[in-house]
């Protein structure tokens, strides 16, 4: 589904990405963990199309597409969705009307005609309910003055609605107290299938306890160091990330 | 044909003027009139040499011979200017077509209260216009003074005591195009008598190709606990430009709500005065301003906070495309004994165009120590992080603009009380914005 191939990407000069290999095949799970500093977010927001970030080698296909080539709103149309770390506040625009050009703009672009309007409030319905958020929401401004947990719930509840191929949460648990990650990660579990793929971003073990990745990747400096199965993520936990930078340092 | 062509064209037309008037001529009107003619003389049109017009070059539209008088009885078939009026619901229509009053388009009212024409008004209630005519306006402006000088046509709305006008009023200008270029002057006289309430729609719309110059004045009085709602649309032709001059005085406990939308036009120059002269008064200045390549508008208000415990809120917001240009000018004075005032003022500007720009000052004046007063000038682009999130959920670059822009006109648009026009504000959003989705926000 996704194929990354020795991809090296930089903002301003600055080389973040230096490197990167990583397969995702249909219903996959695969967290990708790693110090601060190490690259997860500028991945996620190359694969998703943020233009600051210049792709200086390697590609990215996305279901045997060319997905570099593509423009964020045609990436979302492939299938791609990116639950932000820091979904942005949009005064004035309310999350219904901002759901509804959001389906009817993707379906567009598949050359269909828009949702009609009963079927897609239903849909809203259930989602919210699976988000357990307020039927409130909808009316209220996209994620102005919500709290990070509003944020996050919010973001997971667009995908449910969207229905990506292939979703990167970003940093998703961060800021997370236990009830919401629970509801999120039950979301997000609800929604796995054998047909659709997620990429989980994390900096700690504590999310992976309620997903449960296929594959854990640790990326340092750029690039995907180790990989291996969830007991990665537990040697992670015990062990800290010190542990692969010494690792690597003896190498 | 020049600037002072021009000039010298609208002095030999008000001996003209004078001479159709009769035995008029002895009147204290018209003595206004003759006093204000000279004065224009004297000061000539503005030029950007003054601090009140250093942003906005009258040169491009003076340049025009412009027919000072008006042939009447020009025939417009109602179906075919039906979409500028807010015809979903019933109003009152004050109709001119080439700077003529028509009947015909017109909805008029003497029952309970006035509604009909400024030389109507002139001719049957003398005593009305005696004591207010000319009392409100600023008559230094030399572009106040010419249109004084050939008051004789306009609006004349008179709400009499306690009445509230059964359904909204409606303004509208038409300019054609077998009147060629056209100077309209129209003179709007509307006085709202104690605890009473209207709301009023203005527009001035050209049909036609030729330049016209709309330079309008309307005078409001405003008295005690009375309550106004004026709403201005400015969407005219990219070959009418208007010049439009207000100036309101506020009684004690009244209310007034103006917003004027600013759309389409060559050159759009707005000069809102308000004035408490009774305290514990409200006024809310709206304005929303969407230009693009060519296009040019001026929001200049003043407002003078006289007595103590009143309150203003002023937003004005734009969003500036192409080559347009965009001024806005706040002032607001606070007089010493005027303690206890709350004055609000805001104004922010998207610059969506290269080579589009605006000029912002605020400019307080605050001689009372109990006040609460601030203001915030803002000129900015639209945000790449909320951009780049709507078009990561699939909403098209020029969608996901619109979608930010709309939300920032819907700020004033909201405001808007009346519901038929508000949509109809909406829907000349999405269309300037080249968009076919249609936010019930």
């Amino acid at each position: 589904m996704l194929h990354i191939k020795n991809l090296h990407a930089s903002i301003e000069d600055n080389k973040i990405l230096k490197g990167i290999n990583l397969e995702v095949r249909p219903g996959e799970v695969h967290a990708i963990m790693g110090p601060n500093g190490s690259g997860k977010s500028t991945l996620s927001s190359v694969i998703a199309g943020r233009e600051e970030y210049e792709v200086t080698e390697g590609s990215i296909e996305f279901l045997n597409e060319d997905l570099l080539s593509l423009s964020p709103e045609e990436r979302a149309h492939a299938g791609i969705f990116l639950s932000f770390q820091y979904p942005v506040e949009i005064p004035g625009v309310s999350l219904t009307n901002f759901i509804k050009t959001s389906m009817n703009e993707t379906r567009k672009a598949k050359g269909l005609e828009p949702y009609p309007a009963k079927d897609l409030l239903k849909k809203m319905r259930d989602c919210l309910e699976l988000l357990e958020m307020d039927k409130g929401f909808l009316s209220r401004s996209l994620n102005e003055g919500f709290s990070g947990g509003e944020k996050k719930r919010n973001e997971i509840f667009q995908m449910a609605l969207l229905e990506p191929k292939l979703a990167i949460l970003d940093e998703t648990d961060s800021g997370l107290d236990i009830d919401a990650l629970r509801i999120v990660a039950s979301g997000v579990n609800k929604l796995r299938s054998p047909k659709n793929s997620f990429v989980l971003i994390t900096h700690y073990q504590r999310l992976l306890n309620y997903i449960e990745p296929d594959y854990v990747h640790v990326l340092f400096n750029g690039k995907i160091v180790r990989s291996g199965g969830k007991e990665l993520a537990h040697e992670l936990e015990s062990k800290g990330y010190d542990w692969i930078k010494q690792e690597l340092a003896e190498v | 044909m020049s600037v002072e062509l021009l000039a010298d064209k609208l002095s030999s037309s008000f001996i003209v003027f004078e001479n159709e008037l009769n035995g008029e001529t002895k009147t204290d009107l018209h003595r206004i009139r003759r006093e204000s003619m000279a004065h224009f003389e004297k000061r000539g049109f503005p030029s950007i040499r003054q601090e009140d017009w250093k942003y906005t070059s009258l040169k491009p539209i003076l340049k025009h011979d412009y027919k000072v008088f008006h042939k009447g009885d020009q025939a417009l078939d109602f179906s075919d200017i039906k979409k500028f009026f807010i015809h979903d619901i019933d109003t009152y229509k004050i109709v001119f077509v080439n700077g003529v009053y028509s009947s015909w388009l017109s909805e008029t009212t003497h029952q309970g209260y006035d509604i009909c024409t400024f030389s109507a008004a002139l001719r049957r209630h003398r005593d009305v216009t005696n004591q207010y005519f000319s009392k409100a306006a600023d008559n230094t402006s030399a572009m106040v003074a010419l249109n004084t000088a050939f008051a004789q046509e306009g609006a004349y709305i008179r709400m009499s005591k306690g009445m509230s006008a059964v359904k909204p009023v409606e303004i509208i200008h038409f300019t054609t195009e077998e009147a060629g270029s056209l100077l309209n002057q129209p003179r709007n006289l509307i006085v709202l008598e104690e605890g009473s309430e209207v709301q009023i729609i203005e527009r001035h719309q050209s049909l036609g190709s030729k330049p016209v110059l709309t330079n309008s004045v309307s005078e409001i009085f405003v008295h005690a606990n009375a309550s106004l709602e004026l709403y201005r649309v400015q969407n005219d032709a990219d070959t009418a430009s208007i010049i439009n001059h207000t100036s309101i005085q506020q009684h004690r406990d009244s209310r007034v709500r103006t917003a004027v939308f600013s759309l389409g036009g060559k050159l759009m120059r707005n000069d809102l005065n308000i004035a408490f002269l009774g305290e514990n008064a409200e006024a809310y200045l709206d304005g929303l301003t969407l230009l693009d390549d060519g296009q040019h508008a001026d929001h200049h208000t003043r407002v003078d906070h006289r007595v103590p415990h009143c309150n203003s809120f002023e937003m004005y917001k734009g969003i500036y495309d192409g080559n347009s240009k965009g001024v806005f000018n706040g002032q607001i004075m606070v007089r010493p004994h005027a303690q206890k005032t709350n004055a609000f003022q805001q104004n922010n500007n998207i610059i969506l165009g290269e080579k589009a720009s605006v000029d912002t000052k605020p400019q307080l004046e605050i001689f009372a120590d109990d006040v609460k007063c601030s203001h915030g000038c803002t000129v900015g682009q639209l945000d790449d992080e909320a951009l780049f999130y709507l078009r990561s959920r699939g909403i098209p670059e020029h969608e996901a603009k619109a979608l930010l822009l709309y939300a920032i006109g819907d700020e004033v648009i909201g405001k808007v009380r009346l519901k038929e026009l508000r949509n109809r504000l909406h829907k000349l959003m999405a269309k300037k914005l080249n968009v076919d989705f249609q936010m019930e926000i």
